[in-house]
């Protein structure tokens, strides 16, 4: 169809910008490809933005703005090794393979081919989250080039100032250019341990959010949804990996929680006073749809249940009661035994003894969590202390109770966590009778 | 944040003569698009309006009323809900959205943003 049949816009510069923003992540993915350098790809896309704030307010929006995008920021590439020519030596291959192809005439190649752009962002992410950056710089990297957010915006979701996230960015880059790394998908069994370098990425970003380690909020909405938005994406690019639905499964029905997990003056509301009228049936609807896809995935591919799979049929399985008095402890119970035998973690075994404590007693809960602290291996995770206190505090144990509550309490940074661990010690004092 | 993006058309425009052909494909592709950028949640179209019923409720008694309603200057179509980060980004899917349809269709789309607690 040609473009006069179309409905021409006339756009704002908010509009371009928004476009562009859009397509950005998808630019930035293809280009490094093409020239072999972020930093470069991402100059092209930003020559990009100028030449479509310069020709869309006259020429209106072009029908595929990306497609647009896309081939302006080729011809500005191939503008720039021509002119450049220690820049074309530095990109020796894919340079002139780009210069080949513009002086046969030939289009430029994969312009309009979804699957191919679709893999560079694919490469992009594993490149992003390449095992050889710390933790932070992935997440940092994730955001950026995946998610598209700019500095600035991370460095406001992480509360830190942008000088920091903008070095961690630079340094990053500098890494995989030192280190080579192979601007690839990876394949074959390297695949599984890449991917789970991924989701491990995507989980952190948002329980970063959902959880809050910094700053005076127990939750960041912005990394909640950039989380969800990036397990989403991966969705998409990589929709036979049974885990990465798992892990989006488990995203979904997390967020679904959002809205009941604090109130209005930010205090925290535990699952189990959660107001559950206020979960978000069409996230707990998505979470189920996807651990649907994993399930399927998984035996169709005759492998067990991966790690977010597991955790997120647990989160399905409190998702569907109706009340907490109507949650399936024991199957609970059997769904974090499996966990802790497959992926032995303590936090995990925390978790399980929570789920023992509700199906078998308190008093079987609390052998396990003695068993547990015994180890020494949570002593400075508040929530060991949290479930020691609950479990005390159900078996009438008051001085014990308020003793765990105020250890518990003294081992969290964050204010609102604070507050509740300390009403609750206050309320077992009270109890105890002293 | 979150959108709601109603379809609307004016009750009395026409669908355009010919069809116009291949929008459901192109539609197919963009919600796909929008799928995997992690920003759509849900989409669905609507039936004809003469098949809608309204249950109103005016100086307190209830009146169900039968389609077609003539007197009704916008009608939707259909409805996309949508993760956004912006507005500027909602309103982008949107020209997308009416970008995929023939110059000769008349319609519009609202952008809405849900008020939520958070």
């Amino acid at each position: 169809m040609s473009r006069s049949d179309r409905m021409s816009r006339d756009p704002s510069r908010a509009a371009i910008e928004a476009a562009w923003h859009l397509e950005w992540p998808k630019l930035v993915a293809a280009l490094t490809r093409l020239v072999g350098d972020i930093n470069l790809a991402e100059d092209l896309a930003q020559d990009a933005l100028v030449a479509a704030l310069q020709q869309w307010p006259s020429q209106g929006v072009p029908p595929r703005p990306g497609a647009w995008l896309m081939v302006t920021a080729r011809h500005q590439a191939i503008d720039r090794l021509r002119r450049d020519k220690v820049l074309a030596a530095k990109h020796t291959l894919l340079g002139q393979e780009l210069l080949i192809a513009s002086a046969a005439g030939e289009p430029a190649g994969d312009v309009e081919d979804q699957p191919a752009i679709e893999d560079d962002l694919l490469r992009m992410i594993f490149t992003a989250c390449h095992p050889v950056l710390s933790p932070a710089a992935r997440v940092a990297l994730t955001l950026r080039l995946v998610g598209g957010l700019t500095v600035e915006e991370i460095a406001q979701a992480y509360v830190v100032p942008a000088a920091t996230i903008a070095q961690r960015i630079v340094r990053a880059k500098r890494t995989i250019a030192a280190k080579r790394i192979p601007y690839a998908v990876p394949e074959g069994p390297e695949l599984a341990r890449r991917l789970d370098s991924v989701l491990d990425v995507i989980c952190l970003i948002f329980s970063e959010g959902y959880e809050a380690t910094a700053g005076d909020t127990w939750l960041r909405i912005d990394l909640v949804e950039e989380g969800l938005r990036l397990a989403r994406v991966l969705g998409g690019l990589l929709p036979d990996e049974p885990e990465v639905h798992g892990l989006a499964a488990l995203l979904e029905l997390q967020a679904s929680r959002v809205g009941a997990r604090s109130t209005p003056d930010l205090a925290v509301v535990l699952l189990h006073d959660q107001d559950r009228s206020r979960w978000d049936r069409l996230l707990i609807r998505r979470g189920y749809l996807a651990l649907q896809r994993a399930h399927a995935l998984s035996a169709q591919h005759g492998r067990p249940y991966g790690r977010f799979a597991l955790q997120a049929a647990i989160a399905a399985e409190h998702a569907i009661a109706r009340t907490p008095d109507h949650t399936n402890w024991p199957r609970l119970a059997r769904l974090y035994a499996i966990l802790a035998a497959r992926f032995p973690s303590p936090v995990v075994q925390l978790n399980r003894v929570v789920a023992v404590g509700m199906a078998a007693g308190p008093a079987a809960g609390l052998a396990l969590a003695d068993e547990l602290a015994a180890t020494g291996a949570l002593d400075g995770y508040h929530l060991l202390h949290a479930v020691r206190a609950d479990l005390l505090t159900r078996l009438g144990r008051f001085d014990e109770a308020e003793a765990a509550f105020r250890r518990a309490a003294a081992r969290t940074a964050n204010t609102a966590e604070q507050r509740l661990l300390q009403d609750r010690a206050a309320d077992a004092a009270l109890r105890s009778g002293r | 944040v979150r959108f709601l993006l109603m379809v609307q058309s004016p009750a009395n425009s026409q669908r355009p003569d010919a069809d116009d052909a291949g929008l459901e494909e192109r539609m197919a592709l963009l919600l796909d698009e929008m799928a995997k950028a992690g920003v759509l949640l849900d989409a669905a179209g609507l039936r004809p309006i003469d098949e809608a019923v309204r249950v109103q409720l005016a100086q307190g008694r209830q009146t169900v009323v039968n389609g077609p309603f003539t007197e009704s200057k916008e009608l939707v179509g259909g409805y996309c809900l949508m993760q956004a980060r912006s507005r500027d980004e909602a309103v982008e899917w949107a020209a997308r959205f009416l970008a995929l349809h023939r110059g000769d269709w008349e319609m519009s789309m609202e952008v809405r943003q849900l008020d939520e607690p958070l």
